[in-house]
């Protein structure tokens, strides 16, 4: 992964200090809280429902042992003794104090880490594959790339104070798995006539208004990617909404322009732009690339008759082979996906202590790196295979080791009521309900590959949207509810799910989720997926199943009229 | 009277600012003598009057105004003052950069509104070389502290046209 040089580690110095100074000002009276806010939240930090909220970057998902340790560390020293993995390549802290972040940030800084643009209206972490480099459908590795945009936008000058958060993901693969296409920039890499280069999706988002995003350019030689994006921030910049928070991202102005109006700004801008010192220079991207060699891969790593016979032995390990390692490029490696959805445990949350033991297995087994994915999850890229019955055993009792990951129980959840200031209703505990009542192994295996994602508020921290099953919390006259979508998805073929009626309460949740589960189960066809027998028979039997016996609609006017 | 931070040093503003009210026309105000900084409305309304009586003119732009609108009239300004009604409105910024990256102005770029410390940095790297600081805040902590911040930039701007990677050993 990428080292830090002097420059890189200068910098993050320098914000350090810089923060430090500010937090000291703001203590003494010299900033308001007005003029405090953007500067604390361009740093990580949200004040929140009980303390202030930290997000500490890890940029495109990529970490190494040893800065694990420091995370469990921080977390121990300043926090609870635990942290949560957001669904961009963040680690939430819950309970630091605002006047401890300057030390958090100084000993983030000891291990090259930082807290640098994870909120505020500015150019936020890049995103990407939590397979990027070993994934078996990739065709370029995107991670060069992406640390190359993390230095373009550490401290841009001009798009500091944009009218809206901004979010990039960058996918190298066939099957996009870093949902490019609802982010402000999606970027594809591809190769057309021996030429690398990118497709340039903008304007999808999530969130309160979800749309999916749209080609501006179908293809980019990889060298301008830099200009270019300068281009679509600064017609972002200068044209976005900024008198309405709910309508300042850069969709609503794609939407307003239209896609082709949008382009041809953009096409006027990159004009000037093009060929100028941004230009990438293939000096530049082989230095940056170096960092991203092949570890020392063995030959003899393929699977042995241990391997097999453990397989065949233990239902367990074969389970969690089957759900939770990746096919590798390499022959012989596998990809091993930790699972942060253990059963009751919020998703995406880890203890200090299980931060320490990943970090160990790291070392042990994986050369020492790791990722994050935007699952949630823990990614050890380069784990041999016949090393993968003792990663179980100690994944397994360190409680990482959930046989889960594309089950109905692995479910992506964003921190909300019981933390957020923002949500309308919690969702962890509806996660946990469902992880309870799911909570067969059988059952959850025979139910197949299913994505369940929750949000607290239509922000969609939880991504809902792309869920095959969404949970959206909503707020009715002060009660919590929740809304269902279904047919959601990410990858090539993304798009929203719809919404199928009225929401129900928690208690409700699930029932709801079970009733949708049994119309599958009933209908499917041998070897179809849930999204499969949903594409085939529609949303009408899945409603129809969850409301039956429910008045709602007419009836239920006319049932309170009779009331 | 807001605090003019130019040359890394406090100076006094020789500079009046015309203020349009509501109930005036761009075409009918009077226009003061002296060294002024002129709406845009003002200036297209008025270009050949203004030239005619003033040596020093000044021009204030909005966030929501266009540079393109003034590309060749660039020569005529001594100052451009750029407002900034909120320092979160980060408009101003594109269109310091546009002025001197594009259109080569090269006369005084002036940030003016809601000019904060923790901004000058910034201010300073897409081309600003005069600072309006806002009332109550402390000028001499931002001539000290307020351009330093970070030793270096990896991307390029007006101050540095050359983005690191170009620039490494």
């Amino acid at each position: 992964m990428y080292r830090y040089d002097a420059i890189d580690r200068q910098l993050i110095n320098e914000r350090v200090d810089q923060f430090r100074d500010q937090v000291r000002r703001w203590q003494a009276g010299e900033l308001t809280d007005d003029e405090f806010r953007p500067l604390r939240l361009q740093n990580g930090l949200y004040i929140q429902r009980h303390a202030p909220m930290f997000r500490i970057a890890v940029p495109y998902g990529m970490m190494n042992a040893a800065q694990l340790r420091q995370l469990a560390q921080v977390a121990r020293k300043y926090d609870r003794g635990y942290g949560h993995f957001t669904t961009r390549h963040n680690l939430q802290l819950n309970w630091p104090k605002v006047t401890d972040v300057p030390d958090i940030l100084a000993e983030l800084a000891e291990v090259d880490m930082h807290a640098i643009q994870t909120s505020g209206n500015c150019l936020r972490n890049i995103t990407t594959d939590q397979f990027a480099g070993v994934a078996a459908d990739e065709i370029i590795d995107p991670r060069p790339l992406a640390e190359i945009l993390r230095q373009w936008t550490t401290f841009h000058p001009e798009f500091a104070f944009l009218p809206r958060k901004f979010k990039i993901a960058i996918s190298g693969t066939k099957e996009d798995r870093a949902v490019t296409w609802f982010h402000d920039i999606g970027l594809h890499l591809k190769v057309v006539d021996g030429v690398v280069g990118f497709t340039v999706i903008v304007g999808g988002g999530l969130g309160r208004t979800p749309i999916r995003g749209q080609v501006v350019r179908d293809f980019l030689p990889w060298q301008h990617i830099l200009g270019y994006c300068e281009a679509i921030l600064r017609v972002y910049n200068r044209f976005g909404r900024r008198d309405n928070a709910y309508k300042a991202r850069i969709k609503i102005l794609v939407q307003a322009l239209g896609v082709e109006e949008f382009s041809k700004l953009v096409e006027a801008e990159w004009a000037h732009l093009k060929d100028g010192p941004a230009t990438i220079t293939q000096a530049e991207y082989d230095r940056v690339a170096a960092h991203f060699t092949a570890p020392a891969y063995t030959p003899d790593a393929a699977v042995g008759a241990g391997f097999t016979a453990k397989m065949a032995a233990e239902k367990a390990f074969a389970r969690w082979v089957d759900r939770n390692t990746h096919a590798h490029k390499v022959p012989g490696y596998a990809a091993v996906t930790l699972s942060l959805k253990q059963h009751g445990i919020a998703p995406g949350d880890i203890t200090s202590d299980q931060m320490d033991s990943v970090a160990d297995l790291a070392d042990r087994y994986s050369f020492g790196e790791l990722r994050i994915s935007h699952e949630q999850n823990i990614i050890l890229a380069d784990v041999r295979q016949s090393d993968l019955y003792e990663v179980w055993q100690q994944a397994k009792a360190a409680g990482l080791a959930t046989p889960n990951i594309g089950l109905l129980t692995g479910i992506i959840c964003c921190p909300g009521g019981d933390f957020c200031d923002l949500a309308n209703a919690k969702s962890i505990p509806i996660a946990n309900a469902i992880q309870q009542r799911f909570d067969d192994l059988d059952y959850l295996f025979d139910i197949g590959e299913i994505d369940l994602n929750i949000s607290g508020c239509m922000n969609a921290c939880g991504h809902h949207h792309v869920g095959h099953i969404g949970v959206l919390g909503v707020d009715k006259n002060n009660d919590e509810f929740y809304q269902v979508t279904l047919g959601g998805r990410q990858g090539n073929e993304a798009k929203l799910g719809k919404v199928i009626g009225p929401s129900f309460s928690a208690g409700e949740m699930p029932d709801v989720v079970e009733k949708i589960i049994q119309v599958y189960l009933e209908n499917r066809h041998p070897d179809e997926r849930f999204l499969d027998t949903l594409d085939r028979i529609g949303i009408d039997p899945f409603k129809n199943r969850v409301y039956e016996g429910r008045a709602h609609g007419k009836a239920k006017t006319a049932a309170k009229e009779a009331a | 009277m807001s605090q003019l931070i130019k040359q890394a040093a406090i100076t006094v503003d020789t500079w009046k600012t015309l203020e349009t009210g509501p109930e005036e026309a761009a075409e009918t105000i009077a226009l003061p003598a002296g060294d002024v900084i002129f709406p845009l409305a003002v200036w297209l309304a008025r270009k050949n009057e203004i030239i005619s009586c003033h040596k020093r003119i000044g021009l204030l732009l909005q966030p929501d105004e266009r540079v393109e609108d003034v590309a060749d009239d660039l020569d005529y300004f001594v100052v451009i003052a750029v407002n900034f009604p909120k320092f979160v409105d980060g408009r101003g910024y594109t269109t310091a950069s546009l002025l001197r990256q594009r259109y080569h102005y090269q006369g005084e770029l002036r940030a003016v509104g809601d000019i904060l410390h923790d901004q000058l940095y910034y201010l300073k790297r897409v081309g600003f070389d005069a600072w309006a600081l806002k009332d109550g805040k402390n000028p001499d902590y931002a001539v000290s502290a307020g351009f330093t911040t970070f030793s270096d930039a990896y991307q390029a701007s007006t101050d540095q046209p050359e983005p690191y990677f170009r620039r490494r050993a």
